[in-house]
């Protein structure tokens, strides 16, 4: 083969991308990579399909366009857009008071900002329900104004807010700290405001890195399962959303339908990683 | 004074970056504010834009008192010294900001821009990217960008830091007329001498937050007022043992001296001017600088650099000589004292 010849051409040879037979090294480790990603991300996505279309279209588009399963897409989808801009608006703001100014208890915040990252989402679930369900201590206030938080919409969305929340600042901070200081001071220096400085010089070079949070975190929003579990109470047609009534109907063992259902997640799926191609490509472009 | 810091003192954390420090600036001066790395040369000029603010102390512009003011309102121009230029903007747009922030008209806009870029010199490259300009037409996009809004004030963080030596020495002297012709008044930061020499009218050295001397180049370089500013401006080295000198005494108090190469002329061994002031060293290496050769001395333990005419008889490494110390500069910790070579002043008093 080509490759091995030249690997033998030694220290000088044109291409060395390892010491020793680097080959076989690189075959080897390719081989791996994609047998793995086939065994654990392919064959269950296309099984996923295969087992939707088995009982052939027609069943396939009852499952989909279900009364139930709509209304469970729509609560998604609302839910996700909610958390979405909450989340976004918050991670502006957030990094840039992080990057731009100095204060006291910088380094806590930024570290506070990650826990959604490092805990399990069912305690994203279980804390509202300890805060507004019938055990907590805001609930004899909301049931006093009529307001419903847990086992309902609102606590769907909260509890989609928190798991997804250092989406959008994680991916705006090193993107700002990366600019500096300076294209701002120069901009103060001739009078600009600082909402003027921000549209003008900050989010320029944020923009890319903005989309691409939140096509994370819709993506997590969309499919998040544990914490939206815990709150939700699983009233169909109410209170399910996608990934929950696929639960519902495979513990029905309507296992046709559950996959089928699931495939409108896998669509949604393959839609944002296309998406996040393009914003990432944007994003490494920008900061070359 | 257009320009007047007093007793401006600046910690960062228990680091003392300005150390009271107090200066005036006149109108339409090009000063130079001149100093080892580290000395709070930016700091100094970041305190007086608004970026930063001072301790304690009181800054005027203008006869104002502007230590409340925001930067924004203070209408200073400041050159950056990465130039921080605005990356998704092109060099009209980058030039035209501050004048759109004042809310001109596009007409005005226009005028300004197009007068500043021949000023600069930028002509054809309105439409390029930061990106896409050399450093130099960086420099000049910044200058260009902070002289729009018809700034008062000019202030300028090591202007040719990052630019390469022969294209910096063209910039200098640019910038130097371009100033002029613009009459601002301006600060510039550097730590070459030879730039601050070159370009400004007035030279602030500054040494671990405090200011060592304010003066014309000429002025500091003869007469330096402190121990840091003789070493600093001019290449110089520092003798020990000064009193071994032919013509030297020691002076109580006195332990060091500095000396700079046009205090010393090399001699070929009996063809002395003055054979009586003289001592004998040796050669130790011949550099050639151009348009002249830098000799360096041996002299009985010393290390002294000297300069010599190519047209002078040649020399060569290790060969013995006799230097002549025309005059040095003796400094303790707090003065400077510069005194002459005994043997050749009673000389001349004699001929005269
Ligand atoms: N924001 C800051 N926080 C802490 N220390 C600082 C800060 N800014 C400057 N310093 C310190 O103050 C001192 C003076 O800094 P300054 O930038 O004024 O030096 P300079 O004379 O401009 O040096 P250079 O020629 O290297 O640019 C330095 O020791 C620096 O570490
Ligand atoms: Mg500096």
């Amino acid at each position: 083969m080509r490759r091995v010849i030249l690997s033998k051409a030694g220290p000088d040879g044109p291409r060395r991308d390892n010491n020793m037979r680097p080959s076989i090294i690189k075959w080897t480790l390719i081989s791996l990579c994609v047998l793995f990603i086939v065994i654990m991300l392919i064959l269950p996505l296309a099984t996923v399909i295969v087992y939707a279309l088995r009982q052939g279209w027609e069943t396939f588009r009852d499952a989909v366009l279900d009364e139930y399963a709509v209304k469970a897409l729509k609560l998604t989808l609302l839910s996700a857009v909610l958390a979405v801009s909450v989340n976004t608006f918050f991670g502006l703001f957030a990094s840039w008071a992080i990057t731009k100014f100095h204060f006291r208890g910088k380094q806590i915040l930024t570290t506070l900002i990650d826990i959604p990252f490092s805990i399990s989402p069912v305690i994203g679930g279980l804390v509202f329900i300890l805060i507004f369900g019938r055990i907590g201590w805001a609930y004899p206030f909301l049931t006093a104004h009529g307001v419903k938080i847990v086992f309902a919409v609102p606590g769907i969305v909260l509890a989609t807010i928190f798991v997804t929340f250092p989406f959008v600042s994680r991916e705006l901070i090193p993107l700002m700290q990366s600019q500096g200081k300076e294209e701002e001071e120069a901009a103060a220096l001739m009078g600009a405001s600082g909402f003027h400085i921000y549209r003008k010089i900050t989010l320029p070079h944020i923009k890319w890195g903005l989309l691409y949070g939140v096509i994370l975190c819709s993506a997590r929003a969309i499919g998040e399962f544990g914490a939206v579990s815990v709150v939700s109470g699983h009233l169909r047609g109410k209170t399910n959303t996608l990934p929950l009534h696929v639960e519902i109907l495979f513990n029905e063992f309507n296992l046709t339908a559950a996959c089928a259902v699931s495939s409108i997640l896998v669509f949604l799926a393959v839609v944002i990683l296309i998406l996040r191609n393009i914003a990432e490509f944007r994003v490494k472009k920008e900061t070359r | 004074m257009y320009v007047e810091l007093k007793n401006i003192s600046k910690r960062f954390g228990d680091f003392q970056a300005s150390d009271d420090v107090s200066f005036g600036i006149e109108k339409g001066k090009l000063v130079g504010l001149l100093g080892p790395s580290g000395s709070g040369k930016t700091t100094i000029l970041r305190m007086i834009a608004g970026l930063e603010r001072p301790d304690s102390g009181d800054i005027f512009i203008d006869g104002v008192r502007v230590n409340d003011m925001e930067a924004s309102s203070r209408g200073i121009g400041f050159v950056f010294q990465n130039y921080a230029l605005f990356r998704y903007m092109t060099v009209f747009g980058n030039i035209a900001f501050g004048l759109e922030v004042q809310k001109h008209g596009k007409k005005y806009i226009k005028e300004r821009v197009g007068e500043l870029i021949r000023l600069t010199q930028l002509e054809g490259l309105e439409k390029r990217y930061p990106h896409q300009l050399s450093g130099g037409q960086k420099q000049r996009v910044a200058f260009a960008r902070a002289l729009a809004p018809n700034p008062h004030l000019l202030l300028l963080d090591e202007p040719f830091a990052a630019i390469d030596a022969k294209v910096r020495k063209e910039l200098r002297s640019w910038l130097r007329e371009t100033i002029a012709k613009v009459g601002i008044t301006s600060i510039f930061v550097t730590h070459d001498q030879d730039e601050a020499v070159e370009v400004a009218d007035e030279i602030i050295i500054t040494n671990r937050g405090r200011v060592e001397q304010i003066g014309s180049p000429a002025r500091i370089y003869k007469n330096p007022a402190t121990p840091f500013a003789a070493q600093f401006i001019g290449e110089s080295s520092v003798l020990e043992n000064y009193a071994s000198l032919r013509g030297f005494h020691y002076v109580a108090g006195f332990d060091k001296a500095v000396i700079r190469p046009e205090f010393i002329g090399i001699f070929k061994p009996g063809k002395e001017l003055y054979p009586n002031a003289s001592v004998e060293g040796r050669v130790e290496d011949i550099l050639f600088r151009g348009n002249i050769l830098e000799v360096r001395l041996d002299v009985g333990g010393s290390r002294m650099t000297a300069y010599r005419s190519l047209e002078d008889p040649e020399l060569h490494v290790n060969e013995r000589v006799s230097v002549l110390v025309y005059r040095l500069f003796l400094y303790n910790q707090e003065q400077v004292r510069l005194i002459e070579n005994d043997v050749i002043s009673e000389k001349d008093s004699v001929f005269i």
